[in-house]
């Protein structure tokens, strides 16, 4: 049988299929769903990616970050120690910190005065006796029960992850070894931020969560690297996941597509016209990947549930966070970033790599209008479906090859477990 | 042109270029419009946060005109991006004639769908320095500050 979303809105969207491999058109487009997901996978028992140590270094350092849609102040106080809390006064619940980022004491709101310390805690409320006894706060209003909502924060090598949830596994397990593996490998020294993009995009967040997860386009929207014979889809990569298949690392490998087939037309395309690369860069030197791993991934790109991607696309590092709007928009706010012992050489090279992701990516540009196009597309008929059967059907197992969406239904069977949805009713045979 | 020219002479040159830059563009004669630049060229998109932090990062850097020339072709024969059309509306220049020519000027980008719906695409202000080349003058840099950082969709056509 299917299942249905009680609460918000009562009961809603069919999976029809236990193992995801349909996607209800509504799940993308309803506010109710928007605002369940808020609760259940945002402050849920996720950890979300907020902000790197590298970015507030001293003490009063601070950020101003989201989760989901909730304002975020993330901070380092007097003693060093990582600290976030919601960016919304006890008071009247107005934004307190307005600038982006900065060095602080407290932090006061504009409204009324009232000021936090770094720690989120009320420290100061003018005139709270009033005006020679008269006005001012009741005597037995207790300042204590008016601290700034904390979120629990935990940092892997300088990567500041933060929950709303009690029941959220430590951080490393919630990673699990491959993905604790992979920030690790990113932030083995310390880094240098290099600066951010953001890219506002007007669909609904999980429609990028699910590109992410969905090396099968890579080769076949995004034809930058294929056009110009550097990457091709029948290439060396796959998708690994985690124990539950929630996050999903895709990457690709030094080498590629053997160096005699590296000048013919790739017979998989068919008759599309893609594939067919006889153009060369006049500047190519924007595609070389000077080795900075100890492996031969020339492409790794772990996408850490909910909202959180971490990337290395060659010699192009980044962290992506999506900042929800509603559910019909979502931000991509990523931090460029390279390492502190750069030289001369490498820093120049990263910048002029940073070319090929973001907003104006040459090899991701794609993305934004791909989410777009299905966002519109899918207004009506909410109770029809997506297809995720590249890879097979049944279980979620790591792909050895890049024409797969397997992760994407990880992701989704993750997602309904947080969310009280129970897809289907029978786990159809896995596909051998 | 040459630096020697009025600064009537040179304004009514800067004028030229920026109207000629902003219309190649508005008609999608993106090929035409690298040939505004000098063959040793650089043109960056920064967005106004990064500057305003000194922190290096471009939205879009091409700092040699081959790279100018690989964007473009990539435009056309690789990437997908939303169809729309251009239009630049170009604020009032200043001119600044010392011993390198350079000029800026605000900028509005506006972009239509086929379908004619129109948004407000980025503001911010271009900042160049120029060079005589031959009659006219060529773009040796361009840096467009953006105060529209969050870019809406994604941003493949020259701002």
């Amino acid at each position: 049988m299917s299942a249905t979303i009680e609460g918000a809105g009562g009961a809603r969207y069919i999976f029809p299929e236990a193992d995801c491999s349909r996607i209800p058109y509504g799940m993308y487009r309803d506010p109710a769903i928007y605002a369940l997901e808020q609760q259940r996978i945002f402050h849920g028992p996720v950890w979300n990616y907020l902000a790197l140590e590298a970015e507030i270094p001293n003490p009063g350092d601070f950020r101003v970050v989201a989760v989901g849609d909730t304002p975020v102040i993330v901070d380092r106080a007097k003693d060093g120690s990582l600290h976030a809390m919601v960016n919304r006064c006890a008071h009247r619940g107005s934004i307190v910190q307005r600038s982006l980022h900065g060095n602080a004491r407290v932090h006061t709101c504009c409204y009324h005065q009232w000021s936090f310390d770094l720690t989120g805690k009320l420290v100061g409320i003018p005139f709270q006796r009033g005006v020679n006894g008269k006005g001012g706060l009741p005597t037995d209003f207790d300042k204590s029960c008016h601290n700034l909502q904390v979120l629990k924060v935990e940092s892997l090598n300088g990567v500041i992850f933060g929950t709303f949830s009690d029941e959220a596994l430590p951080l490393r397990e919630f990673l699990g070894p491959l993905f604790t593996h992979q920030v690790e490998r990113l932030f083995s020294k310390p880094v240098r931020v290099l600066g951010y993009q953001r890219q506002r995009i007007f669909g609904n967040w999980k429609l990028y969560t699910d590109n992410l997860r969905d090396p099968n386009h890579g080769g076949l929207l995004h034809m930058f690297q294929i056009t110009f014979g550097i990457a091709r889809l029948s290439g060396t990569g796959g998708a690994k996941m985690d124990e539950d298949g929630k996050h999903n690392l895709s990457w690709a490998a030094q080498g590629g597509r053997p160096a005699e087939e590296a000048d013919k037309p790739d017979a998989g395309y068919g008759d599309t016209g893609r594939g067919d690369m006889n153009i060369k860069l006049r500047d190519p030197s924007l595609l070389r990947y000077h080795k900075e791993f100890p492996d031969e991934l020339t492409l790794a790109i772990s996408s850490v549930f909910p909202g959180a991607c971490f990337q290395q696309i060659g010699n192009t590092l980044a962290v992506r966070q999506i900042r929800t709007r509603s559910a019909d928009e979502f931000d991509i706010v990523s931090t460029f970033f390279g390492y502190a012992d750069d030289d001369e050489f490498m820093a120049r090279h990263r910048l002029r790599k940073a070319n090929l992701a973001g907003p104006a990516g040459l090899v991701s540009m794609e993305d934004g209008e791909a989410v777009e196009l299905v966002h519109r597309a899918i207004v009506r008929d909410a109770d029809q479906h997506s297809v995720v059967e590249f890879g097979g059907r049944g279980p979620v197992r790591d792909q050895e090859n890049l024409i797969s969406d397997v992760p994407m239904r990880g992701f989704w069977m993750h997602y309904c477990r947080l969310m009280g949805i129970t897809p289907g009713a029978t786990l159809p045979v896995a596909a051998e | 042109m040459s630096m020697s020219a009025t600064q009537t002479d040179l304004r009514h040159a800067v004028y030229d270029l920026l109207e000629t830059y902003g219309r190649l563009l508005d008609e999608d004669r993106l090929e035409d419009w690298v040939e505004l630049f000098a063959e040793d060229c650089r043109y960056e998109i920064v967005s106004r946060e990064n500057r305003e932090q000194n922190l290096p990062l471009s939205l879009m850097l091409c700092d040699n005109k081959d790279m100018l020339r690989d964007r473009i072709m990539s435009l056309r024969e690789a990437n997908i991006y939303n169809l729309h059309r251009d239009c630049h509306v170009i604020g009032l220049i200043r001119v600044e004639a010392g011993e390198r020519l350079a000029a800026s000027a605000p900028y509005a980008l506006f972009q239509s769908t086929p379908e004619g719906d129109s948004r407000l695409f980025s503001v911010g202000r271009y900042g160049l320095e120029l060079v005589a080349a031959g009659e006219r003058l060529a773009i040796r840099s361009l840096l467009v500050v953006v105060d529209t950082g969050a870019i809406p969709t994604l941003l493949a056509t020259p701002i």
